[in-house]
């Protein structure tokens, strides 16, 4: 008998052999793995679970049928609540959210909650269960701006109510961040994220790629000309920010999203696309983020030594406990409370090395993180000729500088109510990284349901 | 899809075609440009808008082939399609939005160097349908090379074609042009416009500067998204940083860091040559010539 405080184990790739492909790292759960991990659970009366997830997935009730084999009815227990279960169950920050609150784990570890999302989710897509679909349309046009995750929950969660919901896509691939952020070794593409947007596109929702909406067309325009009663903006958090340090415009130096999008999106790891992209042979990738150990574990995959460089320690690492541990199983070096000063560029232009001081941790700042100090005396370069910034994004302001009565605060983010999604302009809702600034993607589908919730009421009550 | 409605070769390498894009070609200005995607595994590549025709919705592209991508794009024919097209993206030249008055007593000045006559012919058509005839100074390195002559001659003021070998026009570069209408024929120009390879608008900013002519130039740097997402077209522009995709494409050629901007062109060039010499070559090459990189 396994020991009941422990989680049954998931099967991964070899960190030595995955360090050299982009296969997915983790293979996930299989049925009797499943059944005996959900058998851990305890079904608490007050589960505290379901306050943890963004979008309160009733988890006793999906894990309760997981353990009596009923994967098709679990799998509609999560659909009711989620319209990207495989994609959650492999990206969503579980410990600090469903798993942080695990009764379970206060002697021992908490069920893996994540892991049997993801086995649910994945057999619904082996399978092919269909989501259960509106009877029919109610006769109500709303857009949704963006493919990301708030886009896709909203635009599913209208469908099932009966709208009929057009999704407008920037890119030439439906996604967002799922396609262009996330490597395919954390989440596979066609296997995966083109398939739940699939299982979107069976409820009827239909999607539009290559518009660009503040130049391709506009939102007042979107509800003048093209007869939309509502708009619901999921556009994502797409500037990149750079240090603002001398010789960050030489060769070499990228932000992760351009280095993450070459790659993802455009799949240069691949020989067939037409994508060129320097691999880089010693990498360093200043910041200590999600997308920070995405961008690592990307240039070790493409061939390079990489360093991440961060200045803060490893406490306050702000990337998922299991991408962290990942990054350093396949060999990701961590040079932490190090801070880059300079770039330093060769004759012709690329980036030859790094100049960086070692930091010290002070007082707590206004995140209540102990605030980095400069260690005196402590420069020393580093041999570089890749240099990866993965410091954060801001919103694009190509939606809020053409719409006009929508307000924005000071970061450029969207002004809108937490609860409704509703924004200063009439019939027209936000949500995920374009209100809040780069947040994950659990707390964007959170928001891309408030924003359907808030849609709904607002059509209803017209 | 976005069909291809006509397909001309207008000179040795450059390429003209007309695409059906009714969303780019209702809201599209001159200055802006686009981004194509010839298929699934394509690169997006961005090009400025050569012309538009609103009631057809259709744009006009103008291109050289200077990689794989092009070269690919180049075999299309007129019935093929595009698998992605884009825009309009950036912003549309700054005199579409001044004062049409104003704008009318202004003199303005466009310097098209190669393939640079498909953005400025948008923009002299653009002045012209308003009203305001300006000068236009194209070069090319031969007669030959010489795009789009009839439908510019027929939108500008004074047309100066210019030949680096002296084979058509003004023999030398669009520089020596410059100089030579401001100090020998003694015209002024409230502003210039001078769009073309990089290092051509570097050395017609170095000329209009000393003639003290205000200049806008259209920057091309390598671009992924097109849309502020990547940061791979920023730009040194006096003190700031710029986004070629979003807070351009044109800015104040005299703030321009061109000897950056050419480097940070460079940056794929090798890859560039790689994927061309095995587009041409197919199974044929095995590496070994110790350049393009085919043996490694």
């Amino acid at each position: 008998m396994a020991d009941v405080l422990k989680k049954v184990p998931v099967r991964e790739q070899e960190p030595s052999v995955r360090a050299k492909n982009f296969e997915e790292v983790c293979y996930g759960y299989n049925k009797e793995e499943a059944m005996e991990e959900a058998s851990r659970c305890i079904n608490c009366k007050n589960a505290k679970c379901i306050q943890g997830c963004p979008v309160s997935i009733n988890i006793p009730a999906f894990i309760h049928e997981v353990k009596e084999g009923n994967f098709e009815e679990a799998y509609k227990v999560i659909g009711k609540s989620s319209a990207l279960p495989a994609v959650c169950g492999r990206v969503c920050p579980q410990e600090s959210q469903c798993e942080g609150k695990c009764i379970r784990g206060i002697k021992g570890e908490p069920i893996s909650i994540g892991k049997l999302e993801r086995f649910v989710a994945d057999y619904a897509l082996e399978n092919d269960i269909k989501p259960e679909k509106a009877e029919s349309t109610n006769g109500h046009k709303v857009a949704v701006i963006g493919s990301g995750p708030a886009g896709l929950t909203c635009a599913g969660d209208l469908a099932k109510l009966g709208y009929e919901v057009t999704v407008f896509e920037a890119l030439h691939e439906l996604g967002g961040v799922l396609v262009y952020g996330i490597p395919e070794f954390r989440l596979p593409k066609h296997k995966i994220v083109a398939k739940e947007i699939d299982k979107v596109k069976e409820l009827g929702v239909k999607f539009e790629t290559n518009v660009v909406i503040g130049k391709s067309t506009t939102i007042d325009q979107l509800i003048e000309d093209e007869g939309f009663e509502a708009v619901f903006i999921g556009s994502g958090a797409g500037l990149p920010k750079f240090m603002g340090i001398p010789g960050e415009n030489a060769n070499g130096v990228f932000s992760a999203n351009e280095y993450l999008t070459r790659n993802n999106l455009m799949k240069a790891f691949d020989d067939s696309y037409d994508t060129p992209i320097v691999a880089g042979t010693k990498v360093a990738v200043i910041g200590g983020g999600n997308v920070a150990m995405d961008a690592a574990r990307t240039a070790l995959r493409l061939g390079a030594d990489v360093h991440i460089v961060y200045r803060r320690s490893e406490e306050e690492l702000p990337a998922r406990v299991e991408e962290v541990h990942h990054a350093k199983e396949e060999g990701v070096i961590f040079d932490l409370l190090t801070n880059p000063t300079e770039i330093l560029v060769d004759d012709n232009g690329y980036v030859k090395g790094m100049k960086c001081v070692k930091m010290e941790l002070g007082e707590p700042d206004a995140s209540g993180r102990r605030r980095p100090v400069v260690v005196e005396g402590s420069e020393f370069e580093m041999e570089l000729d890749t240099v990866i910034m993965s410091l954060g994004t801001s919103p694009n302001p190509l939606i809020s500088s053409t719409t006009e009565g929508l307000e924005v605060n000071r970061w450029k983010c969207i002004v809108a109510d937490e609860e409704t999604g509703k924004t200063t302009k009439e019939g027209v809702y936000a949500g995920g990284d374009a209100v809040t600034g780069a947040a994950t993607v659990i707390l964007a589908m959170g928001a891309g349901k408030a924003g359907a919730k808030g849609i709904h009421e607002y059509l209803s009550n017209r | 899809m976005y069909k291809i409605t006509r397909a001309e070769k207008l000179a040795d390498k450059i390429y003209l075609m007309d695409v059906v894009a009714p969303r780019v070609a209702k809201h599209c200005e001159p200055g802006q440009f686009i981004i194509v995607k010839l298929d699934e595994k394509g690169e997006r590549i961005p090009l400025t808008i050569c012309d538009y025709d609103r009631e057809a919705g259709t744009i006009t592209i103008v291109f050289q082939t200077i990689g794989a991508s092009t070269e690919k794009m180049s075999y299309l024919k007129a019935g093929d399609s595009f698998r992605d097209f884009t825009g309009p993206l950036g912003c549309a030249s700054e005199f579409v939005n001044e004062d049409i008055e104003e704008l009318k007593g202004k003199k303005m000045l466009f310097v098209a160097g190669g393939v640079g006559a498909a953005p400025v012919y948008p923009q002299v058509k653009w002045l012209h349908e308003h009203g305001i005839e300006a000068d236009v100074i194209v070069g090319a390195k031969t007669k030959d090379m010489l795009i789009l002559e009839d439908e510019m001659k027929a939108v500008s003021g004074n047309y100066y074609p210019c030949t680096d070998d002296g084979s058509y026009g003004h023999a030398g570069m669009v520089t020596s042009k410059i100089e030579q209408l401001v100090n020998e024929e003694g015209k002024k120009y409230d502003v210039c416009v001078a769009i073309g390879p990089m290092i051509m608008m570097k050395f017609a900013c170095l000329t209009t500067k000393k003639l003290g002519i205000p200049t806008i130039v259209s920057m091309n740097p390598i671009m992924v998204d097109g849309t502020g997402m990547c940061g791979a077209c920023r730009l040194q522009v006096g003190n700031e940083i710029k986004f070629a995709c979003v807070d351009g494409p044109e800015f104040d050629g005299h703030l321009v860091d061109f000897d950056q901007a050419m480097k940070r062109q460079q940056m794929y060039k090798s890859a560039e040559g790689r994927a061309m010499l095995k587009l041409q070559e197919g199974d044929t090459h095995h590496g070994g010539c110790g350049h393009c990189g085919g043996d490694e």
